[in-house]
């Protein structure tokens, strides 16, 4: 199984190549190099899919990356079920991506630079699922991080895309900082960061506590929660969800791949790596689920009211990742899982959608300016009303099916807040299928609002992107048919219909689910009916009685300002954190600290022989000799010193 | 404790590396002033030579010992049994192969901007790699005394007179500051003299066992010299103003080597000869060390001059270092030494990168800049690494110093280590910020037009770019060499016996 290594390497040559390269010799050949390592990534990922279906697994290590004491990692690799099925979302969604950027990012003067990031991503995300330790883990981490800051600020020459690219950075290091104390506590613990030692001797530790910052903590749940930080931060859940909507400011493909379809789900992977750590903690759980619950119905609720295309999908995917936090909270990490993967083609489908109206619509993305685009562009309609079917959790589509499972699965649980969590994410399904439905009659329906010059060009996107559109369709439709419930299986007849739960159970083990085929069959009705009752909703607001959400706007002005303003936590953290570093920094650091005080005290002499070398200079042209009266002066103290010891 | 002296390779290698630099320098002093490429070229080879010759010690390093390598050992003033001993081990070696690298690129790095006394700067500039040179090869104190003040010379000349407008005050103030703290120094090291019934020998004095109240005494006349060159809280305020005036060749050697020589004077004598007082003073260390971090990144954020900026955070980057040491444990200890040779490599690659877009805009202020990535993009692009080797990514150097520190620094206190990686916030808040205000947005009138990286600016960045990888990807190479000397040192320090915990507390207890 030694090809497994292509499957990262490869893009990183492809990134080399490009980086070095692609300015002056391959130009717009660039994606060339990108795609073709891409494109083998994933054959050899289909094969180590195999491989694993088959039950070879893999634990690998390369060469051993620092060593210091008994401190000890490596590079090394572990190919298991979970990373194959995210080895298969990975280079599937960036391979589409690849090629939907070739029409999208046509005759930009960065095209070299935008293949070899995504290179360059591809390899980090890739190293970040493969590791078999943490050390590993956190370089992927922080790599996807790196690529995400650059192509957030692609446009680097705008304030506004520069901005969100740092701000994306930052934000994330929060979380990092917690991820890394995290690591710190799991070597001292285990005295290893490899997954397999920890893994298997986490059970051990279920009932030690540790005294962390001198409380007396349940041991377990200090190591989940600080893990869950670095969760929170890349997976922009609250309260560091703040860098996700303004990540929007980078190229379309890249909100598609990174920002909806593989980074910010790698909070999730770590929540579902780590299930061995995180179930011996109930406590921890607990705050998974009501993070991402809480998180979910927040996000959802300012998608109702946006009017920007890609901030819409940009909170629907906070929400929904929320949704499989939600799930791993309540112990159905394959759920979550199932619902990372299901997702991943259906959200990067809708965010191609959208770069693909951006593409007619010359870059615009307010939704009141578009209207009836589905007679100029029937691919991009078709795909992207498919895909929202599915995101809406109509049956069949693949978004169903992990959908209901989670539902049922928060229903069934034995966590105290099973219940509510499965409540908000009731709610929550309800409120995703209005605002996409809202998204598609907007902007699909009715009549043109744009400007007669917009008007005139409308058109379908090139084959490079409708061709991507078209195959990602596919997988949101079809992704969830692994993963149908058994209880649909019983029905019509096949035993062990979910594939998927029993792949995954070697390594996110088996949830139990407490409830009747009764509740089940109630809970999948309920789902069903919130997701239909969204879109009747948005119909009959949208296509029905259009002139209403102006109405109802101005009914609940003060509720709709604080929506759209998304709950003023921007302006929140500006006034706690940013202002308040920078006013210590200039007023209190520097000019009291620096100035004031260590400046007074230490430079009291310098000063006044500061003055004193004026007179000095006044007095002799050259430094050296000032240097010498300084060494004299040195010298009679020593000698004043050794004489009186002596004495 | 048997202190085995080898040199495995046949010739004084050291001494030949310290007066090469001094023979060029004699060698400068012949030519006329008015022949500045001939002075320039000559310069540079001799700085190549030396960087050359300094290979030998990288390869023919024996990993599997403590002992000095490469030891030379002469009488030098025997009625005062002073010696030229010379010698490395794990420590000390990659510093030295630092400083001859740093040499060349601070030459090439000067070749258009030094426009007066031509032959004068580079005279300074091979005298100051000699002196570096020196202080880390020296074994016996009487000589490293020597090495270290001698250093101050040209390097005040450096700043008083080829740096910026406020060159005068920041050079006196250089100065007076390292001469403070170093007299301070030379008061122990004869106190220590005197008591070991005369010695200066190193290796000796750090087998012997002192008072407790002395070696307190000691360790703070011997913090007064090193803090003042690490800089420390609150002993730092020289550096911003020292950083900012010096030319660019004197910016890189304070950042790349001088003031690392504080931390290896902590390493090589504070920790070995006084290794109880050390000890008990860890909680204060570490807590200047946390305050250093935290402190010096937050006043980054407010700086509006790019070299203040890059100095501030040499502040903050040096607290990981001495938090690494005073850890006092493997991973903290071998983290900070590495800490301090990729702070060396990062942060002098910073400077270096400053100095090549000052000598075309002539403006240190952050404002003036702005869209810099849009007309240089091979800068902007090595630019970057050294900016991300600077927040600590994973594969750049940053990341593997940093992460060391951090975790030895958690394993000693915890509240150390969780403060302390809040630094790594911080750090990638100014760093971003600054990177964003001069390379990104709008290009700023100053910067329109401005011509890449030619040749030789490239040579000058590449090897930094180079080494940041490569100790990021397999830092095994430069780790290697440290494993055994950390042992044996940290052996020496926490064999000692506990005596004086209780008057550690006492003695924290008043500094409070």
């Amino acid at each position: 199984m030694q090809h497994y290594l292509l499957i990262p390497f490869l893009p990183f040559a492809a990134f080399l190549i490009n980086i070095l390269f692609g300015r002056m010799l391959l130009k717009e050949k660039a994606h060339w190099v990108s795609i073709l390592a891409v494109a083998v990534s994933w054959v050899v990922s289909v094969m180590t899919l195999l491989d694993v279906i088959s039950g070879k697994t893999l634990n690998q290590d390369v060469y051993t990356w620092i060593l210091s004491g008994n401190f000890r990692v490596s590079v090394g690799f572990l190919i298991d079920q979970l990373t194959a099925v995210m080895l298969i979302v990975v280079t599937t969604c960036s391979m589409l991506i690849h090629i939907y950027s070739v029409g999208y990012m046509h005759g930009d003067s960065g095209y070299y630079r935008f293949f070899s990031y995504l290179s360059l991503f591809t390899f980090c995300m890739l190293m970040l699922v493969m590791a078999n330790n943490f050390l590993q883990l956190y370089f992927g981490w922080e790599g996807v991080g790196l690529c995400s800051y650059f192509l957030i600020g692609y446009y680097f020459d705008k304030k506004s895309a520069s901005d969100a690219g740092k701000k994306a950075f930052i934000v994330n290091r929060f979380g990092d900082f917690g991820f890394g104390i995290g690591i710190f506590v799991i070597f001292l613990t285990f005295g290893t960061v490899y997954y397999e030692p920890v893994f298997s001797q986490a059970a051990g530790f279920a009932t030690k506590s540790i005294n962390f910052l001198g409380y007396d903590l349940h041991l377990m749940t200090v190591i989940a929660l600080l893990l869950f930080c670095g969760s929170i931060g890349k997976s922009a859940q609250m309260p560091l969800h703040v860098w996700l909507p303004d990540a929007m400011e980078g190229p379309t493909p890249v909100s598609a791949l990174i920002h909806a379809a593989t980074m910010v789900t790698a909070g999730v992977f770590l929540v579902a790596r780590c299930n061995a750590i995180f179930s011996l903690s109930e406590l921890a759980l607990t705050i998974v689920a009501l993070t991402g619950a809480i998180t979910s119905l927040f996000a959802a609720s300012i998608g109702l009211v946006q009017n920007d295309i890609k901030r819409i999908i940009a909170y629907s995917t906070i929400s929904q990742l929320g949704y499989m936090f939600l799930a791993c909270g309540v112990g159905g990490y394959t759920a979550g899982v199932f619902h990372l993967y299901t997702h991943a083609f259906f959200k990067a489908l809708l965010f191609l959608c959208a770069g693909s109206v951006m593409h007619a619509m010359a870059g615009e993305l307010n939704l009141h300016k578009m209207g009836g685009l589905k007679k100029y562009m029937p691919v991009t309609y078709i795909t992207m009303l498919l895909a929202s079917l599915s995101i809406a959790g109509i049956p069949g589509f693949a978004g169903f099916f992990s959908k209901d499972e989670i539902l049922w699965l928060a229903y069934s649980s034995t966590n105290p807040v099973g219940k509510f969590v499965w409540l908000i994410g009731t709610l929550v399904a309800f409120l995703t299928a209005f605002y996409s439905f809202r998204l598609i009659f907007l902007t699909f329906h009715g009549s043109f609002r744009g400007t007669h010059e917009q008007e005139h060009h409308l058109h379908e996107s090139p084959k490079t992107m409708t061709v991507p559109l078209m195959l990602l369709c596919i997988g949101a439709i079809a992704s969830g048919w692994i993963g149908i419930s058994n209880l649909i299986g019983e029905l019509v007849g096949i035993e062990h219909l979910n594939w998927f739960t029993g792949f995954m159970q070697p390594v996110l083990g088996h949830p139990e689910g407490h409830g009747t085929h009764a509740e089940e069959w109630g809970v999948m009705l309920i789902s069903i009916m919130a997701g239909v009752s969204g879109i009747g909703l948005a119909y009959y607001l949208y296509i029905k009685r259009p002139e209403l959400p102006d109405k109802i706007m101005a009914q609940f002005s003060t509720a709709h300002r604080v929506l759209f303003n998304k709950y003023y936590v921007d302006e929140l953290y500006d006034l706690l954190i940013i202002r308040p570093a920078l006013w210590t920094a200039k007023n209190v650091l520097i000019g009291v600290g620096d100035v004031r005080i260590i400046e007074a005290i230490v430079n009291g002499v310098p000063a006044s022989i500061g003055g004193f070398s004026k007179q000095l200079r006044r007095l002799q042209t050259g430094l050296l000799q000032h240097y010498a009266t300084i060494m004299a002066m040195g010298l009679f103290v020593i000698g004043a010193f050794m004489l009186l010891r002596n004495w | 404790m048997d202190q085995a002296t080898v040199n495995t390779l046949g010739f004084p290698i050291l001494s030949l590396l310290i007066f090469l630099p001094v023979a060029g320098a004699l060698g400068l002093l012949l030519m006329k002033s008015s022949q500045e490429g001939l002075i320039r070229m000559f310069a540079l080879l001799v700085s190549i030579a030396g960087f050359l010759l300094s290979l030998p010690l990288f390869t023919a390093f024996d990993k599997t010992t403590h002992a000095m390598q490469f030891v030379e050992r002469h009488a030098w003033i025997p009625a005062w049994n002073i010696n030229y001993h010379l010698g490395l081990d794990g420590i000390s070696i990659l510093f030295v192969l630092l400083s001859t690298l740093v040499t060349i690129l601070c030459i090439l790095i000067s070749w258009n901007s030094i426009k007066v006394k031509v032959k004068e700067f580079y005279i300074s500039l091979l005298v100051v790699e000699a002196a570096m040179i020196g202080v880390f090869c020296s074994l016996d104190f009487f000589l490293f005394y020597i090495f270290w003040e001698a250093m101050l010379i040209p390097m005040y000349l450096l700043i008083g007179v080829w740096g910026g407008p406020n060159r005068i005050y920041a050079a006196v103030k250089f100065f007076l500051f390292t001469l403070v703290g170093s007299v301070l120094m030379l008061v122990g090291i004869i106190v220590l003299y005197l008591y070991s019934g005369g010695t200066f020998n190193i290796l000796e004095l750090s087998t012997r066992i002192y008072p407790y109240d002395m070696q307190l005494w000691l360790f703070w006349a011997f913090f007064a010299a090193f803090a003042v060159k690490v800089p420390m809280f609150p002993v730092h305020t020289w550096l911003p103003d020292a950083h900012t005036e010096a030319p660019t060749a004197g910016s890189v050697i304070l950042a790349a080597v001088l003031i690392k020589m504080g931390a290896y004077g902590f390493l090589r004598f504070s920790l070995p000869i006084l290794p109880e007082a050390s000890k008990a003073m860890t909680p204060v260390m570490i807590t200047l060390s946390v305050i250093a971090i935290i402190y010096g990144g937050i006043i980054c954020l407010a700086q509006t001059d790019l070299k203040r900026l890059i100095a501030y955070s040499s502040v903050s980057h040096m607290g990981f270092v001495t938090l690494g040491i005073f850890a006092l444990n493997v991973q903290g200890m071998e983290g900070g030494i590495l800490q301090m040779i990729n702070h060396g490599i990062v942060t002098g690659g910073l400077f270096l990168g400053v100095g090549v877009i000052y000598d075309r805009t002539h403006t240190r202020q952050i404002s003036d800049y702005g869209g810099v990535a849009s007309v240089m993009p091979v800068y902007a692009s090595l630019f970057i690494v050294f900016t991300f080797a600077s927040i600590g990514l994973p594969a750049t150097n940053g990341f593997i110093g940093e992460f060391l520190i951090l975790l030895g620094g958690f394993k000693a206190n915890q509240w150390a280590g969780v403060l302390a990686a809040s630094g790594i916030i911080i750090g990638a808040g100014y760093m971003l910020w600054l990177y964003q205000r001069v390379f990104f947005m709008e290009t700023s009138e100053k910067v329109s037009g401005l011509h890449d990286l030619d040749t030789r600016e490239l040579i000058a960045l590449l090897p930094m770019v180079i080494l940041i990888f490569w100790i990021g990807i397999y830092p095994d190479t430069f780790l290697g060499f440290m494993h055994e000397s950390v042992r044996h040192l940290l052996e020496r320090v926490n064999s000692g016996s506990a005596h004086g915990v209780s008057v550690a507390k006492n003695i924290v207890e008043i500094l409070k």
